[in-house]
This record gives structure tokens, sequence and C-alpha cells, in this order.
């Protein structure tokens, strides 16, 4: 079994908030993060499927598939983006990033081929902060 | 020993922008701007050097003491930009489009006024790892 990791990366607004809760709690919870006029970030993600090198190209996937695959799935629907008003799968959803990296394994497990495996991602939303994410 | 030599401070923020220009109408900004014009804004994790060059203190040692100069980055610039949108929450960029180029000098000019001029100052701004401006050249 061999893990590949293919590297995206996206430039997005957000805020941190929960609408349930008023200014002062909202504020309280999340601090600055939870300016209304929003903040934004450089998020890294790196997807790691697992398989077997194919016997004739020695790939388990093609870098380059799996690059557009993520593309065409997430980057392109969070990259200069609002994620709080411009992305239909984030609807009603609070923009953490524990939570943003569980909707982009959603949006991703359907597109990956049959013959490899979704086993990882990691979402860094600065350098010094990431998460990450194994499907449990 | 009258060498002068470069130290720097490396510190960093986290805001959201938009690339707009009023004077343009929708098409020609989309034009302009592309994705960067979105309305809702996006944004970046900017790391910002300061270089600050001068001789060192006969005394200390020290060009420049880069607990102050952190200090003085953290108050005047950090905190009115980090977890900010720079369009609507910071008024230097009221009038003037936040692209790099533009915030990299109003950095500059807020920290010139702070610092003596016996130092010469120097900014450079990383919007992304690969996106990155430098001022004054």
């Amino acid at each position: 079994m061999v893990y590949l990791t293919r590297l995206e990366h996206f430039n997005a607004a957000h805020k941190l908030y929960n609408p349930k809760w008023n200014r002062e709690k909202n504020e309280e919870v999340f601090g600055e993060c939870a300016n209304e006029n929003w903040h934004g970030h450089n998020f890294e993600l790196y997807v790691t499927v697992k398989g077997n090198p194919d016997a004739d190209s020695g790939f388990i996937i093609d870098a380059k598939q799996l690059s557009k695959i993520v593309n065409e799935h997430v980057i392109d629907k969070l990259d200069h983006k609002n994620l709080n008003l411009d992305v239909d799968f984030l609807t009603g959803k609070i923009c953490s990033t524990e939570i943003l990296i569980v909707e982009i394994w959603k949006q991703l497990l359907p597109h990956i081929p049959n013959h490899v495996q979704l086993h990882s991602l990691k979402l860094y939303e600065t350098p010094r902060i990431y998460v990450e994410y194994f499907g449990e | 020993m009258n060498e002068k030599v470069a130290v720097y401070r490396k510190e960093h923020f986290n805001a959201a922008h938009r690339l707009h220009n009023d004077a343009f109408d929708e098409a020609t900004n989309d034009k302009v701007f592309g994705k960067c014009n979105n309305p809702h804004f996006h944004g970046h994790n900017y790391e910002l050097i300061v270089k600050v060059v001068g001789v060192p203190d006969k005394q200390t040692g020290y060009v420049y003491d880069l607990k102050a100069l952190s200090d003085l980055i953290k108050d005047n610039v950090l905190k009115r930009f980090d977890h900010k949108n720079l369009n609507l929450d910071v008024p230097e960029f009221k009038n003037l489009n936040p692209t790099a180029e533009n915030i990299v000098i109003v950095i500059y000019n807020i920290l010139r006024s702070l610092i003596s001029n016996q130092f010469d100052l120097q900014i450079r701004l990383y919007e992304t790892e690969r996106n990155f401006v430098e001022y004054p050249v």
C-alpha cells in the first residue's frame, strides 16, 4: 500500500459566528474571528489517497488527475470566496476549520476513483494552525 | 565600528479584502481584478518582514531592539490590520485599493513616522507564499 498526497491551496474570507448566540456571546467565544466584516486566510489543503501501484503505469493514481478532481469539486468552489456566503455546501454551517475539513471530505469522497481510497485530509488555516480528518 | 547591519522582524496578520475600482464599471472590474473582485471579499495570511538598517549601538550592540520593533509593529499595524477587513475596517483603504502594493506603502508610511531617520527602513509583504512585494525599492 502506498500513500500519495496532493497539495492544493485556496484563499478565502470567513468569520466564526453562531447565529443562535448574540453578538456579545459570539465575541466571547470566537474573539476577533467573529469580526462581522470578515477576515481571511491562505488555506493549504493536503489530500492523501492510498492504493497499490498499477503494474503498467507505476501510479496509484495520476497526481494530475487527483489535482483535477480536488480543483473541480473543492478549490473552484472555495478559492477567492467568502466561506459563509458563497459556498453551497457550507450554507448554514459554522465555518471553523474543523467543520470545513469534514465538508471538504464529503465533497471529495464520491469523486475518488474506485482503485484508490481517500485516506486523509490535512487543512492549514495558517502556517501555525491545521486540522486533520480521516473520515472517522 | 561604523558598519551598517540590517535587522529584520517577521510578523503576520490575517485579513479579508477585495480589489475594486469604483471608477470602473462591473465588467471592467471583473476583467481587471478577476476573482479578487468578489463582492463578498476573500482573504489571506499576510506575512510582514520589517527591515531596519543602522550601525550597532556602541553600548548595547543593537541596531534596533527587536522586541521594541515587534511592539511597534504590533501596536501600530497588527492591532489595526489583524482579523480585519482591509476595505471596511482600515481607514487608509477607504479610497485606496488594498492591493499588496498599496498595503506595503501604507505600512511603510505608518512605521516610517515612528522610526528615527537615522535608520533605513524597508518593508516586504507576502500576500501568499508566492506573491510578495517590497517598498521602498
